[in-house]
């Protein structure tokens, strides 16, 4: 429960502190770290307005998107703390319940019969089915690494097997901020920012959604984050020893410096031509692939 | 009939051929190359629709003038130029729908600027869809339509359905009888080239009125020409950064937009040198401390963009985001009769500042960057590189500038030859800018026409797309950053 406790704090400031560095990055002082929030909250108070060419899975889209996400915080472990729901292999109904949300929120767009939104539909549809593969081959290296099955375990014991868990980390970390990008639509798969259409991924697929629908959804995306985040936080959290206020500050600096690595990398570079991402999302799962391969080499050498 | 730019003709002199003659003149001209047409347009005259064709030549720096005439009724059917030459679809597509001319072998007489029950090309097939952009855009553009056939992502075919901008300028420009209005006119075809518009208008007045004006105001001119262009390439570098997301080349070049448009402002009381150009003279001649001001702006521009440049065209995800996209090749820019940057780009020689100096150019020799890419790389290199030699330019300007002690004021009030053929000819950051009046009996301008460059490059953005990504359309789009307003008239 701590976990998802201090993801939910942490959302907060997270996604401000990536507008915030991003503005600092272009020489501009930028908004409050609250302005994000501020406008999610005006959001909320407005009333949405629907298509006449959609039916109730538009309007049922958001609703699905957050309520599952907010599901797989429940899933988030913390240092000696069990999370809610946490049992073995629980990382399975992690993705899926992310997938389930991404599921909905796909459908939801083709639902306008929009030519725009089918086509972010497409783009959304076809990242997250390769980055399904990362996702899980990370988790097994993880799984293979600490010789458990739950989060809650792989996390506590990951530390545990000497100077494996640093490589095999820096991977992990990688990987899960990677993944976080394709899985947010940011860069270098997708531009939060832009106004052209034809190259959205996200953007698009919430041009119809207005009012507390988008609220819900805005919401429901800087969750997401904030729950990588927290694996992320996971993997760097002393788990013994540590006392326990020293993990939540250190949990909220993990988070922090995720915010500001995102708009960093948002700052000085181009997104990837649309066509070359699909390669570009293939190869995490083939460096999580070499990952697994190295660790099972590995462990398997430590057994003899 | 051949003569040099800016043309002034007694309509008298310019040889009336028989249609077929006409047309195997053309052909004739057309075998070299580097001929291009530049205006092609019917005037009604004497109960009769007379037919202007001016083809210019970029190496032999002339112009020839050449003329047929056809009864208004019956209305002609005539052979057409099209089925040879592709560069004369836009004029006679817009002769056939201004005067109800048909042209047979014209592949498809589709409307220029009518956007009702306008008919699109539509491809049919498996997994062929049609996506439909506009015409009302996200962001502050222009409005004008765009229907792509897709198959996937790829784009098979481009369809630009564009009108929704239509003034009637060139009728604005008979019906505004003062110079002034009709100045301010000039200075609205396009907004984002009032510069170049405005010069090309004053160039064809003073050309119709013997006007000569002085080489001091010809100078001043020109450096606005190039402030112009200057600002307007930094602009589009900005633009075309944040199109790809690479937010450090767009706030950078962004602000060094300002600075040089903050000193057209310093200079003339607008940003955008409205009011600065005026036939005759100026009332804002060039002064000391202005040069001054203007020089130290310069450097700095020069300075910034020179490292900004260097980062944009040096980062790999930047540099992977440009190369390739959106090829077009010599062939087909000198096929549809581009010009201007889009011409440049893709190796095709063809500057007005070259080919036929105007104003001050006269007195200076140009040499134009062209690059043989024809890719979004070599478009925002273009502008890259102009902007180097703009600036240097304005530094020989400065260097060699007389000042004047008394400096003439605007003249409004032009006395015109009577019955003559005038035509005037600017490359404004776009490409060049054509326009061509006629006098009648009295020496009133009784019809008036415009060309902005984005009449023939839109075509260039179809052939870019094509068989690329949809996704990569604004890209190509912003790469050329053609003028809706200009086009529609």
């Amino acid at each position: 429960m701590t976990g998802a406790l201090l993801a939910i704090v942490s959302v907060i400031f997270f996604p401000g502190i990536i507008l915030r560095v991003k503005s600092i990055a272009s020489g501009r002082k930028g908004p409050g770290i609250l302005q994000p929030w501020k406008n999610i909250i005006l959001l909320f108070r407005k009333s949405s307005v629907f298509s006449t060419t959609t039916s109730f899975i538009f309007r049922l889209a958001p609703a699905v998107y957050l309520a599952t996400i907010c599901c797989a915080l429940l899933l988030l472990p913390f240092p000696g703390m069990p999370s809610l729901l946490g049992f073995e292999v629980d990382f399975i109904l992690f993705a899926y319940l992310l997938a389930l949300g991404k599921f909905m929120f796909i459908l939801g767009a083709l639902d306008t019969g929009s030519s725009f939104e089918g086509m972010g539909a497409n783009r959304k549809a076809l990242y997250s089915m390769l980055t399904e593969p990362a996702f899980f081959i990370l988790f097994g290296t993880l799984v293979l690494l600490s010789g458990h099955l739950s989060m809650q375990e792989i996390f506590s014991h990951f530390q545990f097997a000497g100077e494996f868990s640093l490589i095999t980390g820096a991977i992990a970390i990688y990987l899960l901020v990677q993944i976080a990008m394709i899985e947010n639509s940011r860069m270098p798969v997708d531009d939060p920012k832009t106004h052209l259409e034809l190259t959205m991924v996200h953007e698009v697929m919430i041009l119809d959604y207005s009012g507390v629908d988008l609220a819900l959804i805005q919401t429901g995306t800087n969750l997401k984050f904030v729950l990588y985040g927290g694996l992320i936080a996971n993997l760097i959290l002393p788990v013994n020893g540590g006392w326990f206020a020293a993990n939540v500050l250190l949990f909220f600096l993990v988070q922090a410096g995720f915010a500001a690595a995102i708009g960093l990398m948002e700052s000085f570079r181009a997104r990837k031509k649309l066509a070359k991402n699909p390669q570009f999302i293939v190869t995490l799962s083939s460096i999580a692939l070499i990952a697994f391969i190295v660790v099972l080499l590995l462990t398997r050498n430590l057994l003899r | 009939m051949i003569g040099k730019n800016p043309l002034v003709v007694p309509l008298v002199e310019i040889p009336i051929f028989d249609y077929t003659v006409f047309m195997d003149t053309i052909a004739d001209l057309m075998k070299d190359e580097s001929r291009h047409c530049v205006a092609y347009h019917v005037v009604p005259l004497h109960g009769k629709l007379r037919f202007f064709c001016c083809m210019a030549s970029d190496h032999e720096k002339n112009i020839v003038l050449l003329s047929h005439e056809q009864n208004t009724s019956p209305l002609p059917v005539l052979p057409s130029l099209t089925a040879a030459h592709f560069l004369f679809h836009m004029y006679e597509r817009e002769i056939w729908e201004q005067y109800g001319i048909q042209f047979i072998g014209h592949p498809w007489l589709k409307p220029v600027r009518v956007v009702e029950d306008y008919p699109f090309y539509s491809i049919e097939g498996d997994g062929v869809h049609e996506v439909g952009v506009g015409p009302i855009h996200a962001g502050i553009i222009e409005p004008g339509y765009f229907r792509f056939s897709c198959n996937g992502e790829k784009v098979m075919h481009l369809e630009i359905q564009l009108g929704f901008q239509h003034r009637g300028v060139e009728k604005l420009f008979l019906e505004k009888p003062s110079g002034i209005q009709r100045a301010v006119l000039a200075e609205s075809i396009a907004g984002d080239t009032s510069v170049g518009h405005s010069i090309a208008h004053s160039q064809l007045m003073e050309t119709l009125a013997g006007i000569i004006s002085s080489p001091a105001l010809q100078c001043e001119r020109i450096i606005a020409l190039e402030l112009e262009r200057i600002a307007v390439h930094i602009g589009d570098t900005a633009a075309l950064c944040t199109d790809i997301a690479y937010q450090f080349g767009q706030v950078v070049n962004e602000a060094l937009r300002t600075i040089v448009i903050n000193t057209t402002q310093s200079w003339c009381g607008n940003r955008f040198g409205k009011g600065l150009v005026r036939t005759g003279g100026s009332y804002y001649p060039l002064k000391k401390d202005f040069i001054l001001l203007l020089l130290a702006n310069l450097k700095e521009v020069e300075e910034r963009f020179g490292q900004i440049t260097h980062e944009i065209f040096t980062n790999p995800s930047v540099l992977s985001r440009f190369e390739g996209i959106g090829k077009v090749s010599p062939h087909q820019a000198g096929m549809i009769g581009a010009v201007g940057m889009a011409a440049r780009s893709s190796g095709v020689k063809r500057d007005i500042r070259w080919s036929h100096p105007f104003q001050a150019f006269r007195k200076t020799t140009y040499e134009p960057v062209t690059l043989h890419q024809g890719d979004a790389w070599a478009r925002a290199m273009l502008r890259k590189l102009e902007v180097e030699k703009s600036i240097q330019l304005i530094g020989n300007l400065l260097s060699g500038h007389d000042f004047e002690r008394m400096p003439a004021h605007p003249v409004y009030e032009l006395t015109l030859p009577a019955s003559s053929f005038a035509l005037s000819l600017a490359e404004g950051w776009r490409g060049e800018i054509m326009q061509s009046a006629v006098t009648d009996e009295k020496g009133n301008i009784m019809n008036y026409k415009v060309k902005d460059p984005s009449f023939h490059n839109w075509m260039a953005l179809t052939l870019a797309v094509r068989n690329q990504e949809i996704s990569d359309f604004p890209l190509c789009n912003k790469s050329y950053n053609l003028s809706y307003c200009g086009h529609d008239l």
